[in-house]
């Protein structure tokens, strides 16, 4: 029962996807084409309303649902992962047009060869805990 | 209803994102949607051999939960909250795709060109898609993080490294769509 409300927002998330056609790979294409402000729009009003509710979250020491302070982890200040890593990924989500919450809500909407891509993302996340100690962070 | 069945705008799916990731936090989790990759690379086993992968998976049950709702979301969405997909595409964006001799641009989710396996550029399709997919988690895991990891969460609490990440999302995007993509598909 405790995990019912992830389920929920699982597929809540999955339908703003669908309906926003953010999962289109021709809404990346397009995206990265800059011939289009639907995504921009799409991920800078997100933005834009994250940052406001983060800002009030913090400034309200507001508690989560299980009684805890919600705290925000700050990302490791170093940048070769961060600009070698997310051009990698970058390559992928253009190429696939689709990143990895997209990847599993295609699954859902019937795209079966999505299940390429999530193979392929499970090696590609596999060969990074593989060399993850030789790669440059 | 019919505004529910029509595609939804930016401005409507953009704050109800920004939502999803407000309920995580809530419920004292984090929006992200690569993560689960680690975790069920470590429910597999992979953390015998590779310390990476050696955690707590079970712990994470959560967003391996959130991963199934997604899939429903999906199925939902297609199956009953739309009419027949028709993307409103900019002109120039299905100019370029026709160009390539791709048919039918922006009337299904993702194209044919790419995602068909039944054709004779089967194998090809099939590659392509592992060797995205690689990228995409590859990738996602050495920068720590995704599209929403990042780009919204990241970013959201004002953290210079993910707008680095995003910086290099974009390199890659571009290099792909303008010079790569066009090799393979033009």
């Amino acid at each position: 029962m405790k995990y019912l409300k992830f389920l929920l927002v699982g597929i809540f998330f999955g339908i703003i996807m669908v309906k926003s056609e953010a999962v289109s790979w021709y809404r990346i294409f397009e995206m990265f084409r800059f011939e289009s402000f639907h995504m921009y729009g799409i991920i800078g009003s997100a933005v834009i309303l994250g940052v406001i509710i983060v800002a009030l979250i913090k400034k309200s020491g507001m508690h989560s649902i299980e009684g805890n302070a919600i705290t925000f982890n700050p990302k490791d200040k170093t940048w070769p992962r961060y600009i070698i890593g997310g051009t990698f990924f970058g390559l992928g989500w253009a190429l696939a047009g689709a990143c990895p919450g997209p990847m599993y809500v295609l699954l859902g909407s019937g795209v079966f060869s999505i299940l390429l891509v999530i193979a392929g993302s499970l090696i590609g996340t596999y060969v990074y805990g593989l060399l993850r100690d030789k790669l440059p962070h | 209803m019919e505004a529910i069945l029509e595609p939804w705008p930016w401005y409507v799916a953009g704050p109800l994102i920004a939502l999803t990731m407000f309920l995580l936090l809530w419920f004292g989790k984090e929006f992200g949607m690569s993560a689960n990759l680690r975790t069920m690379c470590s429910a597999v086993g992979a953390g015998k051999k590779v310390k990476f992968f050696d955690f707590d998976w079970k712990s994470q049950t959560w967003n391996l939960v959130i991963v199934l709702g997604a899939i429903i979301g999906g199925y939902i969405a297609v199956t009953y909250l739309s009419n027949p997909i028709d993307i409103d595409l900019n002109p120039n964006t299905v100019a370029t795709l026709e160009s390539y001799g791709w048919d039918n641009v922006g009337k299904s989710l993702v194209p044919p060109e790419v995602f068909d396996l039944t054709g004779a550029d089967a194998f090809k399709s099939m590659a392509i898609l592992v060797i995205a997919g690689f990228l995409v988690g590859f990738g996602a895991r050495y920068a720590g993080g995704c599209t929403s990891g990042h780009a919204i969460s990241g970013i959201s609490n004002l953290q210079l490294p993910s707008l680095v990440a995003v910086i290099g999302f974009f390199i890659g995007g571009l290099i792909m769509t303008f010079f790569i993509i066009p090799l393979i598909f033009g």
